[in-house]
């Protein structure tokens, strides 16, 4: 490679015209608040997805005339048909896990925050960088595009599993809208493999003078480990949908067994012999699952990561068990290679398999328990400031904590075949994986919209929203619990066509009320959200008092990240309340020797 | 294909870097200056190749799971492989040629080389294509037994990231031609991995597909 040509002022090199400075950009900045607004975006669409389905199991009898105007395709004299349901819970799974809780956490925050983290001007391949948020976008727009073709968007589950989403004629949303799911999905995968390039390149080969690895910000690890774990385990999904993009179009026989019948109508061809044979649909599982569980990491780890960084900062000591919070989200990540299976025990497979995959399950209890004892532990008699950053980070630890239990009840076979399908499930990963990493991006909004916008968020606003979020959020989700051990099963069109369900509506009533209410609360951020990015307070270089490289740099930060030369770390972030230090904490750039220890 | 882009946009890092080279991968107490974290464009590399060796990682285990099934009709290799294996193979060692040449400083020599290894790559590509015609005027299609699937599939899914190679050639190519290159600097050494790498995943495959 050639040797770097000296760059005189970085932000001379910035571009100056509207368009390359803000819409095809390369700043790493520019691209994390895109993929931020982008999945943003799609939360609101996925969000009110999420509201018709609770509409539905709440009151399935009662009919809604403006909806049937407003929706005429989902609905028939003010009656949701069952094909839209299935739609719908599809495609709210579909765009929340990918396109808004892989996206937001990880593309967006990890593209602002690793440059500025690990003292870099920019990512590794800042082009490369700009087209994987344009690849994204692309896959959005295909994603969204398939609610208007043909019979509308796919229909199989956010899993697609086979055979129904391998054969055209089993729902409507099988034809063309889930060809688009499959597409739309691999535009994703491009971009998320672009991203992880640049993540795992940047953390391992651009950081700064003096920032070894046991020095990073535990944000930092979060992202290396996300995109390890993106690298290696999204290709799984890439050759599954190939795979089913040709038993769906080219006749193959990957995933689909003899013996189909759509609508009574037996699969075969003209002379009688079967369209397919030998497929097995359980290959599809495995390999979606190989993806799969890795995949609820991407979401968790950076909430994992926030939260960290924020409760060291709010109580102002230094994260306890720092050595033992990275062996955590190592071990976390290692062992979500070996655990799919858990999502498979009805599937049918060998019992000492399944014993395998439960063990390996329980393991993952060890450090999640490690990362919460040590939260607990910097909570431990500190003189806690209770910021709206703090109140969410907080949240993410009662909800990895909530929903984490629910986990060891699952991760069991005996106990899951029991619960697999209800809404025990529903409620688990709503509140580990999905709230956690919900909470865990509020969180670093608050934290980090100095470096986002150059002000700060509203306070007030912030934790009337935290409030009313915390207490809906567990309101929706904790009745699922009850319900779901009472063998309420997923999915479920109308529940109440079941005798033994008839008394749980009731309850799905209240469940719908406070997921309106969750929803609505959403109106709060984002009127804080978009008042605040252009009439807030002016943030300071430092508001917090926090210790990491990116309060090192103006709010916003410049094209370049810096002024003046990169910054040169001669300590780790958490040195807070260091007795001998004049303040109460010490930027990771100050080079007094004060407070050294081997961390 | 992201293998060249990451070579496209590597120089874009002489950029935004700074006037004191003091953002360079530290050394003292930071982690140690070794060659290969000090090349981003090398270490991205090889995390594509690591993302790619998985995509084959995954198609691997659904073939050794589909291959239990009861329909399976084991097929023979075209004939046609076996030169196309030899032409891939001349293809890599010729590009070695050109990558010494380089390093000799001998660019004309360096073009020549890379030009006639990059001809190879396509005459690779095209003999697939003339395989895949082999095969399909003895009738057996995509579709018509689950190794045939998997033969298309794989060899075509392999040539697809070879096609993505070729690319990289002919920005290699370009740039040998405008001399856009340091004396002594191993320019092709980048492309030289990816290329050798699709070579060694060809050998696999056949391993694959017709050992195993």
């Amino acid at each position: 490679m050639a040797h770097p040509a000296p760059a005189p002022v970085a932000e001379a090199h910035a571009p100056q015209a509207f368009i390359w400075r803000y819409v095809f950009s390369k700043d790493h900045k520019v691209i994390g608040i895109q993929y931020y607004l982008t999945a943003m975006v799609m939360a609101l669409i996925a969000g009110l997805l999420a509201m018709l389905i609770r509409l539905q199991i709440a009151w399935p009898e009662k009919s809604w005339p403006a909806l049937t105007r407003l929706l005429p395709t989902g609905f028939t004299d003010g009656v949701m048909n069952p094909e839209f349901y299935a739609m719908l819970f599809t495609m709210h799974g579909t765009i929340m896990v990918f396109f808004v809780l892989s996206t937001a956490p990880v593309s967006g925050f990890g593209n602002l925050l690793i440059p500025l983290q690990a003292g870099a001007r920019d990512m590794a391949f800042p082009f490369l960088n700009g087209l994987s948020y344009w690849t994204f976008l692309v896959g959005c727009v295909v994603i969204l595009t398939s609610f208007f073709v043909g019979a509308g968007a796919a229909a199989a589950g956010w899993t697609s599993y086979p055979p129904l989403s391998a054969l055209k004629g089993t729902v409507p949303g099988s034809q063309t809208g889930q060809t688009f799911w499959i597409v739309g999905m691999v535009f994703f995968i491009a971009s998320f493999t672009m991203g992880g390039l640049n993540f795992a390149t940047t953390i391992l080969n651009l950081r700064t003078k003096g920032l070894s690895m046991m020095r990073m910000p535990l944000t930092m690890w979060s992202m290396l480990l996300v995109a390890v774990l993106g690298l290696l385990s999204f290709p799984a999904l890439t050759a599954a949908s190939l795979m089913l993009i040709f038993d769906r179009h080219f006749g193959t026989s990957f995933f689909l067994p003899a013996g189909l019948a759509v609508s009574g109508a037996a699969l075969v061809g003209p002379d009688g012999s079967p369209l397919h044979q030998g497929g097995t649909p359980l290959l599809w599982q495995h390999l979606f699952w190989f993806l799969g569980h890795p995949e609820v990491y991407i979401l968790m780890l950076p909430a994992l990561g926030f939260t960290s960084d924020i409760i060291a900062t709010f109580c102002r000591k230094p994260i306890f068990g720092y050595r033992t919070m990275v062996g955590a989200l190592l071990a976390i990540a290692t062992l979500s290679f070996v655990v799919w299976g858990h999502h498979m025990f009805v599937s049918g497979m060998s019992p000492y398999l399944a014993m395998a995959f439960a063990v390996f399950t329980m393991l993952i209890a060890v450090p999640s328990a490690v990362k919460v004892f040590n939260w607990l532990a910097t909570l431990w008699r500190s003189r806690i400031r209770y910021t709206t950053a703090m109140l969410w980070a907080l949240g993410v630890v009662s909800l990895f904590i909530s929903g984490g239990l629910s986990g060891i009840f699952l991760g069991q076979s005996a106990v899951d075949i029991h619960l697999t399908d209800t809404y025990f499930v529903v409620a688990h990963f709503h509140l580990i994986m999905a709230g956690a990493a919900l909470f865990g991006v509020f969180g670093a909004t608050a934290y980090w919209f100095p470096k986002m916008f150059g002000r700060m968020m509203n306070e007030t606003l912030g934790k009337l929203h935290f409030w009313l979020t915390f207490v809906a959020y567990y309101s929706t989700f904790f009745p699922m619990h009850y319900i779901g051990v009472s063998g309420h099963m997923r999915r479920l069109y109308d529940p109440y066509q079941y005798e033994f369900l008839k008394g749980f509506q009731p309850i799905n009533q209240f469940i719908t009320i406070s997921a309106f209410v969750l929803g609505t609360s959403q109106l709060v951020f984002f009127v804080n959200f978009f008042w605040s990015a252009f009439r807030g307070k002016k943030a300071s270089e430092n508001p917090w008092d926090a210790n990491g490289l990116e309060w090192t740099t103006p709010s916003p930060p410049p094209h370049g990240n810096w002024p003046g030369p990169i910054p040169e770390v001669h300590r780790w972030p958490y040195d807070y309340s260091v007795p001998e230090a004049p303040a109460d904490h010490v930027l990771q750039t100050d080079p007094a020797p004060i407070g050294e220890r081997a961390h | 294909m992201p293998a060249e882009l990451l070579q496209k946009t590597a120089p874009g890092l002489s950029g935004p870097r700074d006037p004191e080279g003091q953002d360079r991968p530290p050394g003292g107490d930071g982690p140690s200056p070794d060659q290969f974290l000090d090349s981003p464009a090398r270490f991205g590399l090889w995390a594509f190749m690591g993302t790619v060796t998985m995509l084959f990682v995954g198609f691997t285990s659904a073939y050794l799971v589909r291959r239990a099934s009861a329909d399976w009709q084991p097929l023979a290799p075209p004939s046609l492989l076996w030169l196309n294996t030899a032409v891939l193979l001349s293809s890599s060692v010729l590009l070695e040629r050109a990558r010494g040449q380089l390093r000799r400083w001998a660019p004309g020599d360096a073009l020549r080389w890379l030009a006639a290894a990059g001809l190879l790559g396509l005459l690779f590509l095209a003999g697939q294509v003339a395989a895949w015609r082999q095969l399909a005027a003895q009738g057996i299609f995509l579709a018509s037994n689950p190794h045939s699937s998997f033969f298309y599939l794989l060899s075509g899914v392999h040539a697809a990231h070879l096609v993505g190679g070729l690319g990289w050639f002919a920005s290699a190519a370009f740039r040998l031609r405008r001399l856009a290159l340091t004396p002594g600097e191993d320019g092709l050494g980048l492309l030289a991995t990816y290329w050798h790498f699709l070579a060694a995943v060809w050998i696999y495959l056949l391993f694959l597909l017709f050992v195993v």
